[in-house]
Formats: C-alpha cells, sequence, structure tokens
C-alpha cells in the first residue's frame, strides 16, 4: 500500500462551491418530485379509468421509462429534443424536465397502489353523505391516499436526490460535477469522494429523518 | 429521421456500418450486468444471511455497509471507485473498476432484499426444524431459504433491471457499453434521434429479457411442489 496524506484544505477551500451544488441538486430534486406528482398522479387515475385510449398511453409512457436507464433518457432529451428544433431550454432545465418525466413513472405506481389500496368503504360512505365526484376526490380519497403513501413518496425523494448526481453528465453544476471538476484541478482523490459521499449520505438520512416526522404529523391514528 | 434506405447518411446504411460497434456495446452491457448479478447475488446472500442470524457486530458492520451504500449514488460509487483504487496502487481496467462498483452497489440491495425475505418466513419454521433436528444449515437450506427465495425473486429481478440500467453509468468512465457505443457513432454521423432511439429499444430488449427470466424463475418456485 502507498502512502496517503490526507489534504482536508481542498475540502475547505472549496466549501462554498460544494454546498451551493448540494443545494442546487437538492433543488432539482425537490422540483422534479413537485412536478413529478402532478403527473404522476394525472397517470395514476388515466391508468385506472376504463377507457383504454387513456389508460394504454399511460401504461406505454410508465413502461417505457421504467425500463429506460435515466442517462440515456437525459441524453437523449438535451441532445435529441432541439433535433426537433425544440431548443428553448437550457441544461438545468432540460435535467429537470427528464427527471420530472422520470419521477412522473415512478409517482404513478406508487399512486396506482395507494389509490388500489384504498378502503372501499370510505368512497362508499363519501357518496352516503351526498359529495360530488370532485369533492369526494378531494376531501376523502386524495388526503388517505397521500397518507398511505407518504413512506414511498419519501423513498422515491431519496432516489431523486440521488438521481440528480447523473445531471453531472449534460455539465449541471451539482455536488457530483464540482466533485470532478475539483478531482480533475486537485487529484485530492480521497478527500473529495469521500467528503461528496458523506454530504450524499448525511442529506438523504436527514431527508428520511425529517420526512418520518412528516409521517408522524400526519399518521390518522394518533 | 429513421430514414432506412442504404444510402451513405441514412440510418440504415449508417447502422449497417456501425453494427460492430453496437453489438460490442451490447456485449459489454450484457457482460458487466451478468457480472454484477452474478457477483452482487453471491455476495448479497452471504451478506443478507450474516445480516439476519450474524454475531451483533459482524450485523452492525454489515448494516453500516448496506446503509452507507444505499444512501450514496451510484454514479459517486463509480467515480470514487474508478479514481480511489488507483491510489491504492490497484490499477484495474475501467470495466472492472465499474463491475467493482456496481457490485458493491447490488450487494447492499440484495442483502436487504433477502434480510426482509428470511425475517418474513414465520418463526415456528425455524423452530420445527430444531425440533426435528436439523443443524443450522441444513435450516437454512431445507427449510428457511426455498421460502425466502419466493419473496426475494421479484425485488430481486428489480435490482436486475436496475443493474442493467446502472451500466450505463460506466460510460461516464470510459467502459464503451452500449450508451458511449452509440454516442460515438452518432459523433461520426449526427444521426442522434435515431441512434438512441435504437439504443432504447436494444435496452428495452435486454431488460425485456430479464423480466421475462424472472417471471419464469418466479412460477418455477412460486408453489410448493411435493
Amino acid at each position: 500500500m502507498i502512502q496517503y496524506y490526507f489534504d482536508w484544505s481542498v475540502i475547505t477551500r472549496n466549501a462554498g462551491a460544494l454546498g451551493e451544488a448540494l443545494l442546487l441538486g437538492l433543488g432539482l430534486a425537490l422540483v422534479s418530485l413537485a412536478i413529478g406528482t402532478v403527473i404522476g398522479l394525472a397517470a395514476a387515475y388515466a391508468r385506472l379509468s376504463c377507457r383504454p385510449w387513456l389508460s394504454w398511453p399511460v401504461w406505454a409512457y410508465v413502461e417505457f421509462i421504467r425500463c429506460m436507464p435515466l442517462l440515456l433518457l437525459i441524453f437523449f432529451v438535451y441532445f435529441g429534443l432541439p433535433e426537433f428544433n425544440i431548443s428553448w431550454f437550457d441544461k438545468t432545465q432540460s435535467f429537470i424536465l427528464t427527471l420530472s418525466l422520470y419521477a412522473g413513472a415512478y409517482m404513478s405506481e406508487v399512486f396506482r397502489a395507494g389509490l388500489g389500496s384504498m378502503p372501499k368503504q370510505y368512497v362508499e360512505a363519501a357518496k352516503a353523505i351526498g359529495l360530488r365526484p370532485w369533492q369526494r376526490q378531494r376531501y376523502v380519497v386524495l388526503p388517505v391516499m397521500f397518507r398511505i403513501t407518504l413512506p414511498a413518496i419519501s423513498n422515491n425523494l431519496i432516489s431523486l436526490f440521488k438521481d440528480t448526481s447523473l445531471a453531472a453528465a449534460i455539465a449541471v453544476p451539482e455536488l457530483t460535477f464540482v466533485a470532478r471538476r475539483i478531482n480533475a484541478d486537485t487529484f485530492r482523490v480521497m478527500e473529495v469522494w469521500l467528503s461528496v459521499s458523506a454530504l450524499y449520505l448525511i442529506t438523504a438520512y436527514t431527508i428520511a429523518t425529517l420526512l418520518r416526522l412528516v409521517e408522524r404529523r400526519y399518521a390518522s391514528i394518533r | 429521421m429513421l430514414d432506412f434506405s442504404m444510402t451513405p447518411g441514412a440510418f440504415g446504411f449508417e447502422a449497417w456500418q456501425s453494427r460492430w460497434s453496437i453489438l460490442s456495446g451490447v456485449g459489454v452491457t450484457v457482460a458487466s450486468s451478468g457480472l454484477t448479478i452474478v457477483i452482487a447475488t453471491v455476495l448479497g446472500i452471504l451478506f443478507g444471511i450474516a445480516l439476519s442470524y450474524g454475531w451483533w457486530w459482524l450485523r452492525l458492520a454489515i448494516r453500516l455497509y448496506v446503509d452507507v451504500m444505499r444512501g450514496i449514488p451510484v454514479l459517486v460509487l463509480i467515480l470514487f471507485t474508478y479514481y480511489g483504487l488507483a491510489l491504492f496502487g490497484i490499477n484495474v481496467p475501467a470495466f472492472w473498476a465499474g463491475v467493482i462498483a456496481l457490485s458493491g452497489f447490488a450487494t447492499a440491495h440484495i442483502a436487504e432484499t433477502l434480510r426482509g425475505a428470511v425475517q418474513s418466513v414465520p418463526q415456528g419454521q425455524m423452530e420445527a426444524g430444531k425440533a426435528i433436528g436439523l443443524r443450522f444449515a441444513q435450516r437454512l437450506r431445507y427449510v428457511i431459504l426455498p421460502q425466502a427465495v419466493r419473496r426475494m425473486l421479484p425485488p430481486w429481478v428489480n435490482t436486475c433491471l436496475e443493474i442493467v440500467k446502472g451500466t450505463t453509468l460506466l460510460s461516464v468512465i470510459g467502459v464503451v457499453e452500449l450508451l458511449l457505443a452509440s454516442q460515438q457513432i452518432m459523433a461520426r454521423n449526427y444521426l442522434i434521434v435515431d441512434f438512441y432511439l435504437l439504443a432504447t429499444l436494444l435496452y428495452l430488449i435486454i431488460n425485456f429479457a430479464i423480466a421475462q427470466i424472472g417471471g419464469v424463475l418466479e412460477r418455477r418456485f412460486s408453489y410448493l411442489r411435493y
């Protein structure tokens, strides 16, 4: 084994850049989760609808996204869309678009399972007290479903946060990209990757802990 | 787009010209994911058993390993392995660095799946095995694992699909697998959409095949045969 002297000043000197990059990654994950939730909700309702022209395309979308490597999807959107003269977005927006589509497919599966596991009596009770279909969804189905699916949503948020590392491939300056830059500039391999791994790890577990608190706060039975 | 004629510059011609690069890309993707699946399954089963039945310090160590692996993005793991191994004088080619990183990641997932599957086997099964005088290895082999395998197969197939998708990340450290092979071809002929579509199709085929094999295995293990 060779001698290796740790020089953590590389990290302290770049702490600002790393922090900014971490926040960017978090932001990308949160925005994509928000858009993905909307897409996923619409897709879940479309999947469960009895009209085949509505449920089949959505099925194809979900299966397609879930079978495709995210990196390929990122490149496809970033390099492929301009071929169709759609080029109003920059790399960050392109990444958000991709990650939202990706999140939408996964969220739709979560919501589909959530809607499927709704006790039938709730809907029947809502009908019995005379709520209209829209009100039934708004006041009965959705609140219950969000509680059921909250653990799965928080899992998705964590994996989306980890997936933001792929934005490095199209030069979005998030944590992995900045880490690679520092690595290339200074060759302090261990310091850079150990601290970046630690940052990802700590952030992921902080998100997990926070969302567990939210789950407890919104648990139906207290 | 998708002009299948055989004139230079058309997709049909260019795809035929680059058939060997594409095929070798598919080969590298299949080889790296196959190797990763085998390594991760073997290690994951060992780790999973240790996680369920090991001494407390072993359980603690593996729990730490699993949680760390699950909290770090695969891309960071791959880059870390690639640059980090060289630092210790282990100069492996990018392909092996990638396989090691992916295996480390997938091992954690499979270990966790196996632990869940083993724990979902009712306690009484273990006790019944003890009662008829089976040794620990025999109890695992004949009582616990056959039941755990059934519960573990669906998430295991999912992990295999994740691994195939994860091999695209090896392109970042310069392994010429399917994605990088396609990109190299695109850099030659600018048929960006066409070759991304081709790569997509090939990934869909690989993943579909794995899902089918998983389905066959699930049926094979699905019920008790006497």
